[in-house]
């Protein structure tokens, strides 16, 4: 059942009909928000204002936001230079230019530089949709993950996605967020809690056959997953990572030590992503059977959202499958 | 204000002692890039020992001059010119590219204070002396951030990225300095790379321009002070210069962008070097 403790939206697990929005839409409102807390944070943009949602901002502070035009290594670096100069820069931009193209500007004058740049990735993953393979970041988390200092946080709707936002404020360092394009069910509520760094399983059972981990859009789909495996008897936890890091391990490897078996879900390369993380982590805690949903080695390519995820294997059915796939290996 | 004579003496004299550093430290790390942090000498000199505003008992100083350094490779000219302003004792730049020293073999802001950033791979300084600047001008602080460039590195894309940005804003609180040495690591920028016609490039791009030799003091001070007092437009100052500048043998030569002196060499170089400050602080007194 979903876990009392984080006041779900009640029709979480009835599938189609809940409200959806895109979440970078609550980025757009957690920016704008902390705008008006904290008069350091400015928003640099790289001629992707509206569809990064971070028009209103500009809208509502003119003075602080800074127009780059199409030049994301200018976006990082000078946003860099803000930040030594005081400031609190968000820089934004879709995930395949920035942290993709500006990656190295991001790496030395950002993350080695220990600069409090937050980084916003938008249309990542396969979900931007009819743009094709060239827009749709598959990557960008293992970019961002590996370097030191930086905080990576992919939220799981536009609800959370406005939380995490306004945490990012209080992060020391850079951070990256990464954003849907696609609106997706927004299925947790201004009552459920949210921190950095602390793992959440929305979905609990007393004795789990399997736990679920995933980050992102996934973790509704993992939602449904686990609702449908229930009324066949199996018994399965939801973990939401929304930090992908810093990692909650200790909460990764209790749930690896009651479940016996994981699967990850997300929407991006299984080598470098979740996938690669919680394997890397419980191998080294507590090895269990693992099989993962999300992208094998392929780029992606135009289609409408639901397409892609089906064809790509990253649907309901799919981690139904994998879930029992893994149970038989325990 | 024109440099008196014993100011600009005095400088000479100093950059002189710098370039002694720089020659000791490169030979004791055993690695490092010469050319380029030779011939920058006499700019660095003078922008630590004149132009800059900068307290070196308190590198914080939200009033100071910024002065960044895009093209880290050249970094012990930095970290030499430093020691001598007394941002750390002399003796520590014995430390060069050694486990554990502040001194990094590319500048890293968080090992050193007064360093203001990372850097070393090229193309991305003069961005983030671009953000300085913006930010300078939101807080209406009225410092001027330097920005010191390779000529090799103008032809990194984010270079111009950068000089559009600032072009844009009228970021008039910068100035960029571009060493203009025509030495890369793979020869000579012309024929690697063109980057001619370059002074227009920066005028296409709405910079100022101001052309000088980068080795006389008169003249970087007198363009660094032409370039605090513009206003309306980004400044860049392009120093011509000689690579391995002060040490005759190594002079133009592109095989010394990026190796470091034998204890030989070294010996040799610095008795040349003595001989020359000798005779300056003889003609000094005369």
């Amino acid at each position: 059942m979903l876990n009392p403790q984080l006041y779900l939206h009640t029709d979480t697990l009835q599938g189609g009909d809940m409200p959806r929005k895109p979440s970078r839409d609550g980025f757009g409102k957690g920016l704008v928000e902390l705008g008006k807390r904290d008069d350091r944070v400015v928003a640099l943009c790289a001629d992707l204002a509206e569809s990064t949602r971070m028009l209103e901002f500009k809208t509502i502070f003119p003075d602080r936001y800074v127009e780059l035009g199409v030049a994301e290594q200018n976006l990082a670096a000078v946003a860099s230079g803000m930040a030594a100069a005081g400031k609190i820069p968000f820089i934004a931009s879709y995930a395949s230019f920035s942290p993709g193209r500006n990656n190295e500007q991001i790496r030395t004058t950002i993350a080695l530089n220990h600069m409090p740049v937050k980084i916003i990735g938008s249309h990542a993953g396969l979900s931007v949709g009819p743009d094709g393979a060239t827009h749709q970041a598959l990557e960008d988390v293992g970019l961002m993950r590996m370097l030191p200092h930086m905080t990576v946080v992919q939220p799981c709707d536009a609800e959370q996605a406005r939380l995490a936002t306004e945490a990012l404020l209080d992060v020391d360092g850079p951070a990256y967020v990464r954003l849907s394009r696609a609106a997706f069910p927004v299925f947790t509520t201004a009552e459920t809690p949210f921190e950095i760094g602390k793992a959440q399983e929305m979905y609990v059972t007393e004795n789990p056959q399997a736990g679920i981990i995933a980050t992102g859009a996934l973790v509704h789909t993992a939602l449904l997953a686990a609702h449908s495996l229930r009324a066949e008897g199996i018994e399965v936890s939801v973990m939401n990572i929304h930090t992908i890091k810093p990692l909650d391990i200790p909460a990764v490897v209790a749930l690896a030590k009651r479940a016996g078996a994981l699967i990850t879900c997300e929407e991006h390369q299984v080598a470098g992503g979740l996938g690669s993380l919680i394997a890397e982590t419980v191998a080294a805690h507590h090895p269990v059977p693992m099989e993962y949903i999300g992208v094998h080695d392929q780029f992606g390519q135009s289609g409408e959202p639901d397409e892609l995820m089906k064809h790509y294997g990253l649907d309901v059915s799919d981690i139904v499958r994998a879930v029992k796939k893994v149970i038989e290996r325990k | 204000m024109q440099l008196t004579e014993k100011q600009k003496r005095n400088l000479e004299l100093q950059a002189i002692e710098v370039r002694q550093s720089i020659i000791d430290m490169l030979e004791d790390a055993g690695s490092g890039h010469t050319a380029g942090s030779l011939d920058m000498a006499d700019i660095f000199t003078a922008l630590y020992f004149h132009v800059a505003k900068h307290d070196p008992k308190n590198p914080e100083w939200p009033e100071r001059d910024r002065i960044i350094l895009s093209n880290g490779h050249i970094v012990p000219v930095r970290y030499a010119t430093m020691a001598h302003a007394g941002y750390f004792p002399i003796q520590e730049l014995k430390t060069l590219r050694t486990f554990g020293s502040r001194l990094q073999g590319h500048p890293e802001r968080t090992h050193l204070p007064g360093l203001e950033t990372t850097s070393g791979p090229l193309g991305s300084g003069l961005s983030q002396a671009a953000g300085m600047a913006y930010a300078a001008k939101m807080d209406k602080r009225n410092h001027h951030i330097f920005c010191l460039m390779s000529d090799g590195e103008m032809q990194a894309g984010n270079i111009w990225e950068a000089a559009m940005f600032a072009h844009a804003h009228a970021l008039d609180n910068l100035i960029g300095i571009v060493d203009r040495n025509y030495i890369q690591i793979n020869g000579r920028t012309e024929d690697v790379m063109p980057i001619e016609p370059f002074a227009e490039k920066w005028e296409s791009f709405g910079w100022r321009v101001i052309e000088i030799n980068g080795h006389r003091m008169d003249a970087i001070v007198e363009a660094c002070e032409a370039a605090k007092a513009h206003t309306g437009s980004p400044v860049v100052i392009i120093a011509h210069t000689i690579p391995g500048k002060g040490v005759p043998e190594i002079e133009f030569d592109h095989e010394w962008h990026g190796k470091a002196p034998s204890q030989e060499q070294q010996d040799r170089w610095l008795k040349d070097l003595r001989t020359l400050k000798g005779k300056m602080s003889a003609s000094h007194y005369e």
